[in-house]
């Protein structure tokens, strides 16, 4: 069943990456996809992780949250970058991570990555290692909001 | 129509042009590895989002446009794995950042209420 709908998503993404349908070439698309699919039996465990539909509602709220954030400390650092004064506070500080799962961390520590101003330097456990350009930065992560958001992100999983 | 999209457009690129330059500054300006990694990081996000944007809209409702989606979702997730990579390589092999304050050693409590000014 799970082949199916793998075999079904990738020949999707054929067509929608090739844009010539010519009945060879949707034929080998469908021939492909079917092959890739068989060959990646062996390969995908079979874990909530590979089925990502599940995430989807989730996904709906919590990445527009995310841009939102990502628009706001972009055009911060964007500030900072054209100030003649430069006024960073470079801070490296310690955030524990609330989720459950890996692929709960591993979001939580992509999206501190993703929004300027904050990187994820090191994963330990629950803990993440975080450099932030300014000290506001690194105290807004302490205070966990995006923790919290990324747990209930999760929580819908 | 016609028009108003080529404006929108036109404004969108400027935009994300604007960011990739103010970018590239931050490369140049900022003090050291780590903060370097913040300046790019502008690039990363409204630069290349604001510039597919108005990309997309010129290419409108075509397959380009789902091309450049996908090119935008992939740069979204692989991206920041790229600046954890070359961050966390620095600091392995000992490169120190030039830091402000260091809140490395602070206690960790979970769940513990944070003080006001974010002090656990």
């Amino acid at each position: 069943m799970r082949l199916i709908g793998l075999a079904t998503f990738l020949f999707a993404f054929w067509l929608a990456l090739s844009g010539h349908y010519t009945a060879f070439l949707v034929g080998a698309g469908l021939a492909s996809a079917i092959l890739c699919a068989i060959a990646a039996r062996r390969v995908l465990p079979a874990d909530s992780e590979s089925q990502p539909l599940r995430l989807l509602v989730g996904t709906v709220t919590y990445y527009p949250w995310l841009l939102w954030e990502i628009v706001k400390s972009a055009w911060s650092v964007t500030k900072i970058i054209i100030d003649p004064r430069l006024p960073i506070s470079p801070t490296m500080t310690r955030v524990s991570a609330s989720q459950r799962t890996a692929a709960g961390i591993a979001t939580y520590g992509n999206s501190i990555t993703l929004t300027p101003g904050t990187l994820t330097v090191g994963v330990a456990g629950n803990q993440l290692l975080v450099h932030a350009l300014t000290r506001d930065g690194a105290l807004d992560l302490e205070s966990g909001r995006m923790d919290r958001r990324v747990a209930r992100f999760e929580g819908t999983a | 129509m016609a028009l108003l999209i080529d404006i929108a457009s036109g404004a969108l690129i400027a935009g994300g042009c604007f960011f990739i330059l103010v970018g590239a500054i931050g490369l140049v300006r900022m003090p050291d590895l780590y903060t370097r990694a913040h300046g790019t990081s502008v690039i990363d996000t409204l630069g290349a989002g604001l510039l597919i944007l108005g990309l997309m809209l010129q290419a409108g409702w075509t397959l380009v446009t789902l091309k450049l989606l996908f090119v935008l979702a992939i740069s979204f997730f692989t991206l920041p794995v790229v600046a954890h990579a070359l961050a966390q390589a620095a600091l392995h092999e000992n490169v120190a950042p030039r830091l402000a304050e260091d809140r490395r050693q602070r206690a960790l409590t979970d769940g513990a209420p944070v003080g006001k000014d974010g002090e656990p």
